[in-house]
């Protein structure tokens, strides 16, 4: 079709279904994660500790080959400990992705005020959260739960059925805990770099809302002898839950079902926080 | 044909136009509130024009009528439908149908115009290799052919106003929404601006809603014109129609003239004013300029300047801000 003709027709093709609509945001904001060759950089990096998990399996099935190197095979254990340590490195390296990626996402619509652009065509504010919590939640699910379950099924495949199927409840609290993880990284991303339109400013916002959050949570439980405090530390309340989805014996301050209502608590007040910056234009009243 | 009605008119007065089609935009009562604030009140009209002009001076709710059109704001009274749509009853129908173009800046600084354009051609439904193809041609019909690719946030506001547009038509709109298209343009890229608004309008393929306080370009562009005072209807005005009807009125400055001259123009029915060696009349049935260029040269009177006299825009928008 010549593009150099000065005219304009309109259009009378075949349109693309609604229900795809956010799978348009999804694409372009996924591309413009990977023109950044830091963020490219860093989510490589995130393939070294599987990387590592998938050699240290192997070796724990190579019984002839650690006899020669003088390791004895009990400290190869492949269990839900493996699985829980696997899963917090993966966890923080999910963390340190989306405080880079996080931001970009949502502050460049609303520092030009392109929203309404996107809202003025037959496309919706929970579409557009969907479009964009997508790249975050495909991009995050590739270092957690996926190389995760890969590794299950290696371990399964090297160890056997009987152990495969008494295990198979591991794999269940990987996706699990990495869903769980995913959504409040995403939510919480998305919130703040819908309030702190600069970009750079929302990552180190998301930076101390971690690390900060536990100082102070710290703080509150020397100070008033409590153990309140841990609700304003958001990796110890996922820790919690982490703990009791891969039955890890260790001892927490609060319950499990004060983790999960706490981290319901949160991601409820993100999305909140999100949606009210969401759209269009904001009326003042 | 547009049909407006005070508040509290009967609904059937509006339902239709003298067409039978429905209207572009039908308001029926509608309010819009913000806090304690009134932004609209009352609103009822049925629009039909080809290009409709909203005109108001700040902060006559012009922006606020158009957000609510779009389902930006909801109303706090009565209701509206475009294209025959409530916007009540869902908006995406509607917006499906609707090219914007905001006021404000509204683009993303990194990327490029094609890729941006493309991807608001997507998001109304385009496929994607389609999509590419009609921002390729929307920009090189606003006339961005040449900086295409180069990142918005690098764009003049002339030319981020041209973005604007072409992402506004990439979709092929049944109605194009302009809010306020020449802000901040300098003159030679106003006249572009109005000339492309025109040629849209020509084409027949959009109906145009143009909001503006600048009376010139509502003028320039539109055949209706619908001014808001206060959040309230203040005048509708047919602009064709007026500019039809003001034929009549004839404004003279001759050379020679005499109280002969003036009597026989009256004595053709005319009604006449003269000041100095102007002159100003209305004409008779049938009478036409033709006749006055007779009399002139049968009294050896020169006819230095013939206007016809209309009411402008500019009267119109005063005297319905003095009502």
């Amino acid at each position: 079709m010549a593009v150099y003709r000065r005219s304009y027709k309109p259009y009378a093709g075949t349109l693309t279904p609604e229900w795809s609509r956010f799978l348009v945001l999804f694409r372009y904001s996924r591309r413009s994660v990977f023109r950044s060759k830091v963020q490219t950089g860093l989510f490589v990096i995130c393939f070294f500790f599987p990387l590592a998990c998938l050699i240290l399996i192997y070796l724990a099935h190579s019984a002839s080959f650690l006899a020669k190197i003088g390791i004895p095979a009990q400290i190869l254990s492949i269990d839900s400990k493996f699985f829980f340590r696997f899963m917090s490195v993966q966890g923080a390296l999910a963390f340190l992705l989306t405080a880079f990626v996080g931001p970009g996402l949502v502050s460049p619509d609303l520092a030009n005020g392109a929203l309404p652009l996107f809202f003025c065509r037959p496309f919706s504010r929970s579409e557009y959260v969907l479009g964009k919590s997508a790249v975050l939640a495909v991009l995050l699910s590739e270092i957690t739960w996926i190389p995760g379950v890969i590794l299950f099924v290696m371990q399964a495949s090297l160890a056997g059925a009987s152990w495969a199927w008494s295990n198979l409840w591991i794999a269940g609290s990987l996706i699990l805990s990495s869903l769980l993880w995913i959504a409040v990284l995403s939510l919480l991303a998305m919130a703040l770099s819908a309030w702190v339109k600069w970009r750079i400013v929302a990552g180190a916002l998301l930076l101390a809302v971690m690390f900060f959050g536990a100082g102070f949570g710290q703080a509150v439980n020397a100070v008033l002898r409590t153990d309140f405090g841990y609700f304003f530390n958001l990796p110890y309340l996922m820790g919690t839950v982490w703990i009791a989805l891969f039955q890890v014996d260790m001892e927490q301050a609060i319950s499990i079902t004060q983790a999960w209502v706490a981290i319901l608590v949160y991601c409820t007040v993100c999305l909140w926080l999100l949606l009210r910056k969401v759209r269009a234009y904001e009326v003042i009243r | 044909m547009t049909t407006i009605t005070q508040t509290g008119a009967p609904a059937s007065a509006v339902a239709r136009t003298q067409t039978g089609a429905p209207p572009l935009v039908e308001l029926r009562g509608l309010s819009v509130r913000f806090g304690d604030r009134d932004i609209l009140r009352n609103l009822t009209a049925a629009l039909q024009g080809q290009a409709i002009g909203l005109l108001g001076p700040n902060g006559a709710g012009k922006s606020t009528l158009i957000n609510t059109l779009l389902g930006f704001y909801k109303p706090s009274a009565g209701s509206a439908k475009v294209f025959a749509h409530d916007i009540s009853s869902g908006m995406r129908p509607i917006r499906a149908l609707v090219g914007y173009m905001p006021e404000n800046d509204a683009f993303i600084s990194k990327m490029s115009a094609v890729s941006f354009v493309q991807m608001m051609g997507e998001l109304s439904g385009l496929p994607p290799e389609m999509a590419l193809e009609r921002a390729h041609e929307a920009l090189f019909y606003v006339g961005l052919a040449e900086s295409r690719y180069r990142k918005l946030g690098t764009y003049s506001l002339g030319m981020k106003q041209l973005a604007k547009l072409a992402q506004a038509i990439v979709h092929g709109p049944k109605l194009l929404i302009l809010d306020e298209p020449t802000n901040g343009l300098d003159p030679s890229a106003r006249q572009r601006m109005i000339r492309m608004i025109r040629e849209i309008r020509d084409s027949r393929e959009m109906r145009i809603i143009l909001c503006s306080h600048l009376l010139r370009d509502v003028e320039d562009t539109c055949d209706e014109v619908l001014i808001l005072k206060r959040g309230q209807i203040a005048h509708y005005s047919n602009l064709n129609e007026e500019r039809r009807a003001n034929k009549q009125f004839l404004e003279l400055e001759t050379y020679g003239a005499n109280g002969d001259f003036t009597s026989a123009i009256e004595s053709l029915g005319c009604e006449c004013a003269v000041t100095a060696n102007r002159m100003k009349m209305i004409l008779a049935d049938g009478i036409e300029t033709r006749d006055i260029f007779r009399l002139a040269a049968e009294q050896n009177v020169r006819i230095r300047r013939l206007n016809f006299r209309r009411d402008t825009l500019e009267d119109i928008f005063l005297k319905a801000m003095e009502s």
